[in-house]
C-alpha cells in the first residue's frame, strides 16, 4: 500500500509541476498577477509529494518490502540501516528520485528565500525549474519507476552494491546532486532574465549566492568522490579522468567561470552576455553528466547495465533544454546592452583569461569524454582516451590560471598601471621564483622541474594572497577596525576568496607530490617477511578471517616500523560480501599530514603467502585538504552580508559564523 | 584608430594566440594518446600494431589463468569465441576478474604475440559487460552464425 501511495505521490508531483511550469510562466507574459501567485505554492506542493513519495521509498527500504523491484534488487535484511537508507540512491530509479527530489527541495528554497526578488521574475524562475522538474518526473514515470512491484516476491533482496556499501558514497550522491541540481537555479534564473529581457547588476547579485551554494556542494561532492576512490577502490589512485568523473568535473569548472564572471557583472556590469552563456553551459553539462551515468554509454566504474531506451529519453531532453536555451539566448542575447568598458590591464581582463581557461579546460575534457562516442558512431574504430593525455593537457593550462589567479586579487577594476603592478608584485615574483628553483633543486628530495613549478605556482598564490590582505588592512588602523572589517558588507566574498585560493595552493602541492613521489610497490609476502619501501619497513603478519554483518573479511595484519620504532598497526581486508559472493579490497590506511602508508590485500596465493600492494603516498591529503578549504571559502562568499537581505531571515537567525562572533566582541 | 580600440584588438589577437598555441600541444597530445580497442580476432589477424599502447578486451578462457612462481606474474587466455590470445600481467588483478568473466585489458602486444598488460579492468558490477566486450562477442557470434550457415548449404 505504501508503495502505491509513493507512486501516487509521485504523479501528483509531476502534476504539479505542470501547473508551475505553465501558468507563472503564462501569467508574467500576459499580466495576470493571479496566475504569478500561483507559483509559490505550487512549489511548496510540488517539494510535499516529492517528500512523501521519497519518504516511501527510503520505508521501502528500512522494512524491507521485496515486493517492491528495486527494493529486491538492491536492499537485504543484513543491511545496516545507514546503508538501507543511501541503497535508495545506489542504483538508477532511486538516484533519480533522489534528484528529482533536491530538484524540488531547491525549488521550495528558491520559493522560500528569494524574497527580494520581484513577483513576475520569480514566478518565471520557479516555472523554468518545474519545467525541468517534468522533465525528470515523466522520465522516472515512465521508464523507471523505482515503485514497481514484482511477483512472486522474493524472500529476501539481492542486497546493494558492496561497493556502495561506505559511509563517504552513502553521502556523496546527495553532495553531488545538490551541487548538480542546484545549478539549475543559475540556469532558471538566466533564462528567466532572458525573457524578461531584464540582464542587470542585480540579477547577477540575485543568482550569485544560488551558483555559489551549488558550486560548493558540487565542489564537496566531488572532493567526497575522490577520497572514497582513494580509499575504497584499492587502487590508491584519487582521480581517474573516468567519464563520470570528468562528468561532474566539467560543470564544476563551468561553474567556477560563473562564480566569477558573476562578480564580474555584479560590480561591473560587463560582461553579462557571456555570464548568462556560462550559466545555460554549466547546467547543460550537468545534465550531459547525467546523462553519461545513467545511459551506460561509456566504460566507466559508475555505469551499471545500460539500457538504450533511457539513454534516448535523457539524450532527447538534453537536445531540447540545451537547444531551446540556446535559441533562447541567440534571440535574446544581442539586445542585451554591453556593460562597463575596461582596459587591457585590469581585472576584468584576468578574470576573463582565467573565464577563458576554464571554458578551454573543459572543453578538451569534454572531447576527451566524448571522443569514444564520436569515434564508434563514425565507424573510426573503438577507441579510448589515456589518462595521460588529460593530465597532459592539465599541466598546460593550469599554471596560466594559478598565474593569473595571483594578479587578480592585487589588480583594480577598469585600468592598473603596469609599472605599478610589477612595483606591487615584485617581491611575490622574486619569492615564488626562488621557492621554485629551490626545489627544483636536488635539496629537497629528489628535485624536479614539476615539483619546482608547483612550489612556484603555489608560493605565488599564498604571497599574492598575503600581499593582498596586507593592502586591505593596512586601511584598517588598530585591532579593533581589523576585526571589524571581517564583518564588513563584503568581507564574507573577500575572505571567501582568500580561502578558497588558498586551498588551490594547497590543492596544488598535493597533487603535484603524490603525482612525482609516490611509491608502490606490488610484493608477495609470506607471514613474518618483511619488506622495507620508502624507509619504512612492513612486517606481514598473516591473515586471519573475521566475520562481519553481512560479509566475511580475511583481514591481514602489516605492522609499519621506522628505524625499529613502530610506527602503525595495519589491517587491510579482503572481503567476501555473502549475499552478492563479491570480493571486495579495504584498504589499510596510516594516514599524516605530509604522508599516507597505504596497504592493501591483494589475493591468497597458498601456504598463508599474500600478494600485496603496498604505497607511500606523500601529501595526499592535502588535495583533500585543499577541496575542504576550496569549499569552505564558497560557504563565506555565499553568505555574505550583502546578500543577506535576499537571503531569508532563518539564515540570519542561524547561528552566525565564528568571524561574526569575533566581530561584534570586538565591536562591544 | 583609438588608443582604446588597439589596446582591445591587442587583447583579443594575445588571448587567440595563446589558446591557438595551448589548443595545438593539446590536440597533438590527443593524437599520441588515443587507444585503440581491439578484440582477439583482430589480433591474430594482424589488424593490431605492435608496441603501440592499445585495449583488448574480451572473456576470459576457463582454466587459463597460470600463475608464475613470483607469484604475481599471471597468464591467461583472452577470447572472443572465435581466437585466443595470451595476455601476461604483473601485479594485483582487480577484485572481479574470474574466469568467464569479460574484461578489458590495456597495454601492447609483444614481438612473440603475448599481450603484456599495464593494466586488467574487470566491472564492479558482475551482470555488467564493458560495452566494447559485449559488442565484440555479438560480433564474433554473428559472423559465426553467418558461417555456419554458409556451409550448411554446401552440399
Amino acid at each position: 500500500m505504501i508503495p502505491e501511495l509513493g507512486h501516487f505521490a509521485l504523479i501528483l508531483a509531476l502534476l504539479m509541476a505542470l501547473v508551475l511550469a505553465v501558468f507563472p510562466m503564462v501569467g508574467s507574459l500576459n499580466n495576470t498577477p493571479g496566475w504569478v501567485a500561483v507559483a509559490r505554492p505550487a512549489a511548496f506542493g510540488q517539494f510535499t509529494f516529492l517528500l512523501i513519495a521519497f519518504a516511501c521509498l527510503v520505508n521501502a527500504f528500512l522494512v524491507n518490502d521485496f515486493s517492491v523491484t528495486y527494493v529486491a534488487q538492491h536492499g537485504n535484511t543484513k543491511l545496516p540501516n545507514i546503508y538501507k537508507v543511501s541503497a535508495v540512491w545506489g542504483a538508477h530509479e532511486g538516484s533519480l528520485l533522489l534528484w528529482a527530489f533536491i530538484l524540488g527541495g531547491w525549488t521550495l528554497a528558491v520559493a522560500l528565500f528569494a524574497r527580494s526578488l520581484p513577483d513576475e521574475m520569480l514566478g518565471r524562475v520557479l516555472s523554468v525549474m518545474g519545467m525541468v522538474s517534468i522533465g525528470f518526473l515523466s522520465f522516472m514515470l515512465f521508464t523507471s519507476n523505482p515503485f514497481a512491484r514484482t511477483f512472486p516476491v522474493p524472500t529476501e533482496g539481492r542486497d546493494l552494491n558492496p561497493l556502495l556499501q561506505d559511509f563517504g558514497l552513502a553521502i556523496h550522491p546527495p553532495m553531488l546532486y545538490m551541487g548538480y541540481v542546484g545549478l539549475s537555479v543559475a540556469f532558471s534564473f538566466a533564462i528567466a532574465a532572458l525573457i524578461g529581457g531584464k540582464l542587470d547588476t542585480s540579477w547577477a547579485r540575485w543568482s550569485r549566492p544560488w551558483t555559489t551554494v551549488a558550486w560548493v556542494f558540487l565542489t564537496i561532492g566531488i572532493t567526497l568522490g575522490s577520497w572514497w576512490a582513494y580509499y575504497e577502490l584499492g587502487w590508491g589512485g584519487w582521480w581517474f579522468w573516468d567519464p563520470v568523473e570528468n562528468a561532474s568535473f566539467m560543470p564544476w569548472l563551468v561553474a567556477t567561470a560563473l562564480i566569477h564572471s558573476l562578480a564580474v557583472t555584479e560590480k561591473r556590469g560587463a560582461f553579462k552576455r557571456w555570464t548568462v552563456l556560462l550559466a545555460l553551459l554549466a547546467f547543460s553539462l550537468s545534465l550531459l553528466g547525467t546523462f553519461l551515468v545513467r545511459s551506460g554509454v561509456l566504460t566507466s566504474v559508475h555505469s551499471f547495465a545500460a539500457d538504450p531506451a533511457r539513454g534516448l529519453y535523457i539524450l532527447v531532453f538534453l537536445c531540447i533544454v540545451i537547444g531551446g536555451s540556446l535559441a533562447l539566448y541567440a534571440w535574446r542575447a544581442p539586445d542585451v546592452s554591453s556593460g562597463g568598458s575596461f582596459n587591457v590591464l585590469s581585472r576584468e581582463t584576468l578574470l576573463l583569461g582565467n573565464n577563458l581557461l576554464l571554458v578551454v579546460i573543459t572543453a578538451f575534457i569534454l572531447l576527451g569524454t566524448l571522443a569514444p562516442l564520436i569515434y564508434d558512431a563514425l565507424g573510426w574504430g573503438k577507441i579510448s582516451v589515456g589518462f595521460p593525455w588529460f593530465n597532459t593537457m592539465f599541466i598546460i593550462f593550469t599554471p596560466f590560471l594559478v598565474l593569473l589567479m595571483g594578479l587578480g586579487p592585487l589588480t583594480r577594476w577598469k585600468h592598473h598601471d603596469a609599472a605599478d603592478l610589477l612595483r606591487q608584485f615584485r617581491i611575490a615574483l622574486l619569492v615564488s621564483i626562488c621557492a621554485g628553483v629551490l626545489a627544483a633543486l636536488p635539496v629537497f628530495k629528489e628535485g624536479s622541474a614539476y615539483a619546482g613549478l608547483a612550489v612556484m605556482l603555489s608560493v605565488w598564490l599564498v604571497t599574492t594572497l598575503f600581499l593582498s590582505l596586507r593592502r586591505r588592512l593596512s586601511y584598517r588602523r588598530g585591532v579593533a577596525a581589523i576585526l571589524k572589517d571581517f564583518s564588513a558588507r563584503g568581507s564574507g566574498s573577500y575572505y571567501g576568496m582568500l580561502l578558497a585560493h588558498f586551498g588551490v595552493a594547497v590543492f596544488t602541492i598535493g597533487v603535484t607530490f603524490v603525482t612525482l613521489y609516490d611509491i608502490e610497490k606490488d610484493i608477495r609476502m609470506a607471514p613474518g617477511e618483511e619488506v622495507e619501501l620508502a624507509g619504512y619497513t612492513f612486517r606481514f603478519d598473516g591473515v586471519e578471517s573475521v566475520p562481519g554483518p553481512n560479509y566475511q573479511a580475511d583481514r591481514g595484519t602489516i605492522r609499519v616500523f621506522r628505524q625499529d620504532r613502530e610506527i602503525t598497526t595495519l589491517t587491510p581486508e579482503k572481503r567476501t560480501y555473502l549475499v552478492q559472493t563479491k570480493p571486495m579490497t579495504e584498504a589499510g590506511i596510516d594516514a599524516g599530514f605530509t604522508r599516507d602508508i597505504y596497504v592493501s590485500l591483494g589475493e591468497a596465493l597458498g601456504g598463508g603467502s599474500w600478494s600485496l600492494r603496498l604505497y607511500y603516498k606523500p601529501f595526499v591529503r592535502w588535495i583533500w585538504l585543499g577541496g575542504i578549504l576550496i569549499a569552505l571559502g564558497g560557504i563565506l562568499a555565499a553568505f555574505d552580508k550583502r546578500y543577506r537581505l535576499a537571503v531569508n531571515r532563518k539564515v540570519m537567525a542561524s547561528p552566525a559564523t565564528p568571524k561574526d562572533k569575533l566581530a561584534t566582541q570586538g565591536q562591544t | 584608430m583609438t588608443p582604446k580600440r588597439r589596446n582591445r584588438i591587442i587583447l583579443i589577437v594575445l588571448m587567440i594566440a595563446g589558446v591557438g598555441i595551448a589548443t595545438g600541444f593539446a590536440l597533438k597530445a590527443f593524437n599520441e594518446n588515443l587507444m585503440f580497442f581491439y578484440q582477439p580476432s583482430q589480433v591474430i589477424a594482424g589488424e593490431a600494431p605492435a608496441g603501440r599502447l592499445i585495449r583488448v578486451g574480451g572473456l576470459v578462457t576457463t582454466g587459463s589463468v597460470q600463475r608464475q612462481p613470483d607469484g604475481l606474474t599471471v597468464q591467461f587466455a583472452l577470447t572472443d569465441n572465435i581466437e585466443t590470445i595470451r595476455i601476461q600481467y604483473t601485479g594485483i588483478l582487480p577484485d572481479l576478474f574470474r574466469e568467464g568473466q569479460g574484461i578489458i585489458a590495456r597495454g601492447r602486444l609483444g614481438d612473440d604475440r603475448i599481450f603484456i598488460a599495464e593494466e586488467v579492468l574487470a566491472k564492479h558490477d558482475e551482470n555488467y559487460m564493458p560495452p566494447e566486450v559485449a559488442d565484440a562477442l555479438k560480433a564474433a557470434h554473428e559472423k559465426g552464425v553467418s558461417e555456419t550457415g554458409a556451409a550448411g548449404t554446401t552440399p
